[in-house]
């Protein structure tokens, strides 16, 4: 069934006509002309607007809510409360623990507890104002340490005597005996900070209920199959009476990946009041929603031959979660599981323990999960290197585990480019003229990474592929494409429709793609974990596979010739061997609809059985993995403190580009997001739990003029699985980013910062710190000389 | 509520809106102008950036009565405007972000377009420093501006049929011609 087994990596006809082309996106100008419709630009008939009561606790118990007065103000049409939602949900299947809105407890300052709807905003806003509700406080808990010690209270009633989310503890190989045989063991300890998707567009939903009982959801959801699962199970509907479609989405980054409150609140409220109903997010809400980069405590032990051969990891991390689980019990088995290339060690373990703390959820932030470890264990490398006196490059290729081979906890890897971006970004920064030799306060740094194209974990068990696409031929000439894939900006409809073109031979314009529609479309898991290209571009080369066999028959029959003299190109039918014989694709499809009657096929992808034979040994088994290779230029003022990035190349190895200029797209916005988390955000909250800048002015993200040179190179290091070889482009170039930067930092002035983001007082301190061992060690042997002389 | 007078894209338009609405508020949901985005409602994010007299203005930060008597521009006049001035296609600025791939989830866009309109509309040749600090009130969260800054460059290097700017990638793709990628197999590996 699965696509992979019935197609490679080679173009379909020879040369490729519309992959590996620049070619517009197919949504491009719609949002170039405002056209495009997002979830907030729908408007019902008699629409009504909810606003969300959101808990000033960090920690505390509900005893009563009282919502009669709210009701009472004319133009308010509904108020809900956690009593009317009250069953629990959560992505992953395995750990249920919120509801749409509080029942008994709150957990975090923002925790959602009573929805209104109203005739406008204004009502709406005014009713929460007249929503009584009697809080018991409770201990909150802000330090991740303080959660794993302290369990009285407890964040989550269903953990007996502790707040951890989720512990995993792997090992392969002999990671001490490696530490005792090394030439070097390094040892450090990082501290990864927590940092927001920032998507410009804020979360909004609209549901309406028809009189015949069909839930209609919008929602700017990256995810469509599992919200509509999970309303399913909160409402207690059959799904076959929830649509649920995702319109234009104006960013997600992992921010849109769980099921949200509005979500529930919305369809709720409609079915209540028999009127469509509409939650818009302000920005403030969408910090308290959060699900972003978690919070990470590392400890990590590397050990080396002297010549520069990596024999063991050794990691220790602490999680720090936020208030509900979210994905992450994939979080923290990514923060060990994705470490594992592209470097080949024959020992290694990890320990990570989510906790959770009275914080906005933690959840998937691009490059989920394992950013934070990749941060901790390049930095290890270069300092490996540096003690080595190995170049930082040449300890990398050193180290390479080489295509189509396994690495320690058993992931297979197929493809891998990674010795061709370290030498593309190599040469590209002049990295032999000016490593270790630019003036004081200017250094380079290097750093490389592997991510995933999608997992062979479906989240929720079951045999049914795990993305799919339904073609529809029309007699006019025009193919329909139905994708259950979640478009959140990256292309994936564009995508979609060069596959399928190319398979048929079609000018793209001609293929129309309708996209992530439950009533219309096949399902697709949703985008997240990078793995839409992969997957749902081979759904697609399957269907279309499947469509062309039909023309290609029917076009052969109509001429009388063998089926293998046809070719489809460029909208026409032509005969390979007379070329008086040329039909147009919409004759083509005219026979084959005559032929065949009414013109269809569907296509499907499934992974592979992947991944290691133990618990968790699927999770973050990935039918290919990408590569990156980044270096950084940073400037660091020794007087304030200041690190600027003047200038980042960025090689990635991303299969084949099927769309190079998406590519280079998705890896400028990777490069970009990771500079900004290491040197300019952070989301935390006060000492009361309070969230310390929802905004887009003190969250600070960066404009175009922080933002530094990118330089972009694309490696296409052909996978023998993905869509005509293509895997990933989207989350894995932001990984390397950072501690590239980091180890710019000590090439410009010999500090190795450990904990993010890179503040001035941070490099201050690191700073002065330097200058005071350099002076003790001065000092010393100054101290020493003398001593010497006088016993002489 | 009161009856407001607008003039959007070159069209008066009448609608009532309350005292305290913005002007974004009353071009989306009272004049169904949905293109000018919402971020923040506060001024932070530029993507309700519009065009009042010609000068990029952030609407969710003026009055809608602020703008009575004003020519307002938004994204959906760009094309027509175009169309009228005897164009093809879309607006130069609109074509030119679309071709260099400037538009990914597309949000932030409509605001960006029109601050880079007005930029061009001012400067005839800025440079990238201009262009930078001309976009720096309008936050994108996906592009990492690269782009961005490309299609505003192209835009005004077409405009004198100068040459537009190349990327490093594309340079460096050149000599991936057709056959010349190799598929990475083991078996290819293995010979
Ligand atoms: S919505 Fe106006 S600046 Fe953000
Ligand atoms: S294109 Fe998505 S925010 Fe700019």
């Amino acid at each position: 069934m699965a696509a992979r087994d019935i197609h490679g990596p080679e173009a379909p006809w020879k040369e490729f006509q519309v992959v590996g082309k620049s070619h517009r996106k197919i949504d491009g100008m719609a949002k170039a002309t405002g056209e495009a419709v997002y979830a907030d630009d729908i408007q019902l008939p008699g629409m009504l607007h909810a606003k969300t009561l959101r808990s000033p606790h960090a920690h505390a118990k509900i005893v009563s809510i009282d919502t009669s007065r709210a009701l009472a103000l004319k133009g308010v049409h509904a108020v809900i409360t956690g009593a009317d939602l009250p069953i629990k949900y959560g992505v992953i299947p395995w750990t249920p623990d919120e509801t749409a809105l509080a029942t008994d407890r709150v957990r975090f300052i923002g925790d959602e507890v009573a929805a209104v709807a109203a005739i406008d905003e204004d009502t709406a806003n005014a009713a929460l104002e007249l929503i009584d509700v009697e809080y018991e406080v409770l201990h909150a808990y802000f330090d991740p340490r303080e959660a794993l010690e302290r369990s009285e209270p407890t964040i989550h009633e269903s953990r007996k005597n502790n707040n951890v989310s989720k512990h995993v503890e792997l090992e392969f190989g002999d990671v001490d005996g490696a530490a005792e045989t090394a030439d070097l063991v390094v040892k450090g300890e990082y501290q990864f900070h927590g940092s927001t998707h920032g998507a410009i567009e804020p979360h909004c939903a609209v549901a309406k209920v028809s009189p015949e009982g069909v839930l209609t959801l919008w929602s700017a959801t990256q995810i469509s199959h599992y919200v509509h699962r999970a309303l399913a199970r909160v409402l207690e509907w059959e799904p076959q009476k929830i649509r649920v479609i995702q319109p234009c989405i104006g960013g997600a980054f992992g921010g849109k990946s769980d099921p949200f409150s509005l979500e529930f609140c919305v369809a709720k409220l409609a079915e209540i009041t028999g009127r469509p109903v509409k939650m818009l997010w302000t920005r403030e809400e969408v910090f308290y929603a959060h699900r972003g980069r978690h919070p990470m405590q590392l400890a990590y032990r590397t050990s080396a031959t002297k010549d520069g051969k990596i024999t063991g990891v050794d990691a220790k991390i602490l999680i720090d979660g936020g208030s509900y689980s979210s994905f992450g019990l994939v979080t923290t088995y990514y923060s060990g599981q994705l470490l594992t290339g592209p470097y080949d060690f024959p020992s290694y373990r990890f320990n990570s323990t989510r906790v959770f703390t009275n914080k906005p959820p933690c959840g998937p932030k691009r490059g989920h999960g394992s950013v934070q470890p990749r941060f901790a264990f390049e930095c290890q490398l270069d300092e490996v290197a540096e003690q080595l006196g190995i170049d930082p490059i040449e300890i990398r290729r050193k180290n390479f585990h080489g295509e189509h081979t396994q690495t320690v906890n058993g992931q297979r890897i197929t493809s891998s480019g990674y010795m061709e971006c370290l030498d593309k970004v190599e040469r590209g920064s002049a990295w032999r003229e000016r490593h270790r030799q630019l003036p004081t306060g200017q250094g380079l740094g290097v750093a490389g990474s592997m991510y995933i194209s999608g997992t062979n974990y479906p989240i929720y068990p079951n045999e049914m592929p795990q993305a799919g696409i339904q073609l529809k031929a029309d007699r006019s000439g025009l193919v329909t494409v139905f994708s259950g894939a979640n478009d959140i900006g990256q292309g994936s409809n564009s995508v979609v429709r060069y596959i399928v073109a190319e398979e048929l031979g079609m000018d793209p314009t001609d293929v129309r793609v309708l996209a992530a529609d439950s009533d219309l479309c096949p399902v697709d898991l949703g985008a997240y974990s990078s793995r839409v290209t992969f997957m749902v571009g081979n759904a697609a080369v399957d269907a279309a596979r499947k469509l062309r066999a039909k023309l290609v028959a029917a076009v052969a029959e109509h001429w009388e010739v063998e089926e293998k003299r046809v070719r489809l190109i460029m909208g026409r039918a032509i005969d390979l061997e007379d070329t008086e014989k040329v039909l147009s694709t919409r004759e083509a499809i005219q026979l084959a609809e005559a032929k065949f009657d009414t013109l269809g096929s569907t296509g499907a992808y499934n992974t592979p059985t992947l991944g290691g034979d133990y618990r968790g040994g699927t999770i973050g088994a990935s039918p290919a993995y990408s590569f990156t290779a980044h270096i950084v230029e940073a400037h660091v003022d020794e007087e304030t403190g200041r690190i600027t990035v003047p200038k980042v190349w960025c090689a990635h190895d991303c299969g084949r580009a099927l769309n190079p200029r998406l590519v280079a797209g998705q890896i400028e916005g990777s490069v970009y997001m990771g500079i900004a988390e290491a040197l300019m955000e952070d989301h935390k909250v006060n000492r009361f739990g309070l969230h310390s800048g929802p905004s887009l002015l003190d969250y600070r993200m960066p404009t175009a003029i922080d933002t530094p040179d990118i330089e972009t190179y694309i490696v296409e290091s052909v996978d023998p699985e993905g869509p005509y070889g293509a895997k990933e482009a989207g989350e894995g170039p932001l990984h390397s980013a950072i501690p590239a930067l980091a180890n710019a930092i000590h090439d410009a002035v010999g500090i190795r910062l450990r904990e993010l983001p890179f503040t001035p007082a941070k490099v201050l301190a690191a700073l002065a710190e330097k200058r005071m061992s350099e002076g003790a060690a001065a000092g010393g042997a100054a101290a020493k000389a003398m001593a010497k002389k006088e016993t002489h | 509520m009161r009856g407001i007078e607008l003039d959007v894209n070159g069209d008066r338009l009448e609608t009532a809106a309350p005292d305290h609405w913005t002007l974004l508020e009353v071009l989306r949901y009272k004049l169904g102008l949905t293109g000018s985005k919402q971020g923040c409602d506060k001024g932070d994010c530029g993507a309700c950036t519009v065009l009042v007299d010609g000068q990029p203005v952030l609407s969710c930060l003026t009055l809608a009565a602020q703008a009575v008597g004003k020519e307002i521009t938004t994204v959906e006049g760009l094309r027509p405007m175009h169309l009228q001035s005897g164009g093809v296609g879309a607006d130069p600025i609109q074509d030119a972000f679309d071709r260099c791939g400037a538009l990914q989830c597309g949000f932030c866009q409509p605001g960006m377009m029109l601050s880079a309109r007005a930029l061009v509309a001012a400067n005839a040749s800025p440079s990238r420093e201009e262009i930078q600090k001309a976009l720096s009130g309008n936050l994108c969260r996906c592009t990492g501006y690269t782009q961005i800054l490309e299609a505003v460059e192209t835009a005004i290097a077409e405009r004198v049929g100068a040459e537009a700017p190349r990327p490093a990638w594309v340079e460096d793709r050149e000599h991936v011609r057709e056959g010349e990628l190799e598929a990475r197999t083991p078996a290819k590996e293995a010979k």
